[in-house]
């Protein structure tokens, strides 16, 4: 297929690639296996410039849309869907201040970022997932400080990033109209790491919680205004999901071309399995439903690179339908490869695992169900 | 501190084929890259002038698409690109192309260290480097692995041997060639990218050199190239079949024919 991208989009893309096969490939087991963090692979891309890609250009970055970072996040994906969320996390964790930074904020955090800084989103607390308004971490205004309190989970990038845009409770009379968006640097008193997750997939990635006991954080750290932190969040999570249809797009374009790879060599019968229509029927299908995948995430990228005002819609349609199709691809990948597929010898066992969270986290595929819906049911009251 | 590196563009590694009619190497909808050894020399040159500033010159003799290796050198960090092309080069051998690209040296002003990589994946010699430090009569070492120090007009290397390394210190200016242990070539930058995509590649004919034009190319070339083949491979051995006794029997026999019983 040919999405028409610019030669600037191709170069962004090819060094991607170039970094996934070069540094993640032959280190993407050992991360998986050992848990641990991909601090040189994230170095690299930040020598790179890739973090500058989202950044604009008054500061330090380059000014890229969200097509841009989407190839990005792909071509990482199509290796390791683990490393990639390093990166991508960094985004969802950046987007607040892009969207809502005043211009001080945006000077004090975006040229770190785009040297390869990492950053990280903490909204997810123990009892408020998808109901996210059912927030316990309060910040409390004391002079020229706000006070937080509370734990955060389940946070990607926790105790690796230096910036977290923490929500928080500053009225909670007010429900959902009561909540803050705070930008917290690394190693400010008060803020520690609790629990490191140990999870199915994406374990290069780091998932902790966040812990806040008094911990004091500036006025001027305040992003937007006082009861702003649920638009905060919502217009964050519209504009960083088609970074997670990416991601499974990466994944699943990674997981089909293994099975590809893997069904012209495996001989079975005196002949290649690929030979077999059962096979090549299942190929067929994953080459479609990947390329369908990527073709509505780059047209839901440059629906909001385009200005489109609300993309609510267009951004979850991207991430569920990109997610389903991860998930069933990656499933497929080890299927076609038969018991060698579920040998972690082969990379698409690990995949799979992979593929799983992109159908849960930035708001579960039921969830965007229930988004895609609320603006059909809105649009035909217009 | 003045770098010039020598880079070579090759056919990509792992597509090198034979025309089975003419002999030649097939360089048609042949990958080309930069020759490793020489991403190693420019890695190595940019080190240098982040560590202790000055500027680094890239050059290479070869065809106008040879311009790509240049930028692909200037995407990590060289400042400057030379393409020494001209229809009168054709057919050089290490001979002439050291001639050539000592005599574009020369036109740059001169420089205190020249890099190149140990040899290149085509041409396989390894003489170039040497050689052009003999045009300059610059004091050279080849299979660099390390520059220890490099400061005070001398430089202080590292040369790989057989059996470990040799330690050789040279006054500066002087010619090296590196080895592929020296340090590991870093990925360029997008802004790196982008940058040498916009930035001028300097070209010099023959003419721009001054040089006796009798030394260039295929008239500067003491060695001419007769014939390019794939070695033959001949069937030496020979399957004996039959009983155990017919086996022996045909064994003894060829041991006896070829003297050694």
């Amino acid at each position: 297929m040919d999405y028409q991208l610019t030669e600037e989009q191709q170069m962004i893309r090819d060094l991607a690639r170039t970094i996934a096969e070069e540094k993640v490939l032959p280190v993407r087991a050992e991360l998986d296996e050992k848990e641990e963090f991909p601090t040189e692979i994230m170095k690299v891309m930040g020598d790179s410039d890739l973090f500058r890609v989202f950044v604009p250009e008054e500061y330090e970055g380059m000014g890229g849309g969200v097509l841009d970072e989407c190839l990005i996040i792909e071509e990482i994906s199509r290796v390791c869907g683990g490393v990639a969320l390093s990166y991508a996390a960094t985004l969802l964790g950046t987007i607040p201040i892009l969207l809502f930074g005043n211009e001080e904020q945006k000077q004090d955090v975006l040229p770190k970022i785009a040297a390869g800084g990492l950053a990280a989103f903490a909204l997810t607390e123990a009892s408020a997932g998808s109901d996210a308004s059912n927030i316990q971490t309060t910040a409390v205004k004391d002079g020229d400080d706000y006070i937080i309190n509370g734990t955060k989970q389940w946070i990607t990038n926790g105790g690796n990033a230096s910036y977290y845009t923490v929500i928080a409770m500053t009225d909670k009379d007010k429900g959902s109209r009561g909540a803050s968006a705070f930008i917290v640097e690394a190693g400010t008193p008060g803020f520690t790491y609790g629990k490191k997750e140990k999870k199915m997939g994406i374990r290069s990635s780091s998932t902790t919680e966040l812990i806040f006991d008094n911990c004091r954080v500036p006025v001027k750290n305040l992003l937007s205004k006082e009861g702003m932190g649920f638009i905060v969040a919502l217009k964050t999570l519209d504009l960083s999901r088609p970074g997670v249809a990416a991601q499974a797009v990466g994944i699943a374009q990674g997981a089909f071309e293994e099975a590809l790879k893997f069904a012209k060599e495996r001989q079975q019968g005196g002949q290649p399995v690929i030979q077999y229509q059962a096979v090549q029927h299942m190929l067929a299908d994953m080459a479609m439903q990947v390329e369908a995948a990527r073709a509505l995430t780059y047209a839901a990228a440059r629906t909001i690179d385009a200005g489109a005002k609300s993309y609510s819609k267009e951004a979850s349609m991207a991430k569920c339908f990109a997610s389903d199709v991860a998930m069933r691809v990656a499933t497929d990948a080890v299927q076609v490869m038969g018991g060698h597929g579920y040998m972690r010898e082969y990379p698409v066992e690990k995949m799979m695992r992979d593929a799983k969270i992109t159908q849960i986290y930035e708001g579960t595929n039921q969830i965007q169900r229930n988004v895609i819906a609320a603006n059909l049911i809105k649009e035909t009251l217009r | 501190m003045n770098i010039v590196v020598l880079i070579k563009q090759v056919p990509g590694s792992t597509e090198i084929k034979v025309d089975p009619k003419t002999n030649t190497l097939v360089r048609d909808g042949v990958e080309a890259i930069v020759n490793p050894f020489d991403t190693y020399a420019v890695e190595e040159a940019v080190r240098l002038k982040e560590a202790q500033g000055g500027t680094v010159t890239v050059l290479t003799m070869g065809p106008p698409q040879a311009a790509e290796a240049l930028k692909q050198a200037l995407s990590v960090g060289a400042d400057r690109a030379i393409l020494v092309s001209d229809r009168a080069f054709a057919g050089a051998d290490t001979l002439a192309t050291s001639f050539t690209l000592a005599a574009a040296i020369r036109k740059t002003g001169g420089a205190d260290i020249v890099i190149a990589g140990k040899q290149t994946l085509d041409g396989d010699t390894g003489q170039v480097g040497p050689e052009v430090a003999m045009h300059l009569k610059l004091p050279f070492a080849t299979y660099v692995k390390k520059i220890e120090s490099a400061d005070g007009g001398k430089l202080r290397v590292e040369r790989l041997v057989e059996d470990g390394y040799e330690v050789l210190e040279l006054p500066t200016p002087c010619v090296i060639t590196v080895v592929k242990e020296i340090n590991e070539p870093r990925l360029p930058s997008l802004r790196g990218i982008m940058a040498a995509k916009k930035a001028e590649i300097v070209t010099w004919s023959a003419a721009d050199l001054g040089e006796d034009a009798k030394r260039f190319g295929l008239s500067g070339s003491p060695t001419q190239v007769v014939e390019t083949y794939v070695p033959e491979r001949v069937k030496t051995g020979e399957m004996i079949t039959g009983t155990v006794e017919q086996q022996v029997d045909r064994l003894v026999e060829k041991l006896k024919e070829t003297g050694v019983l």
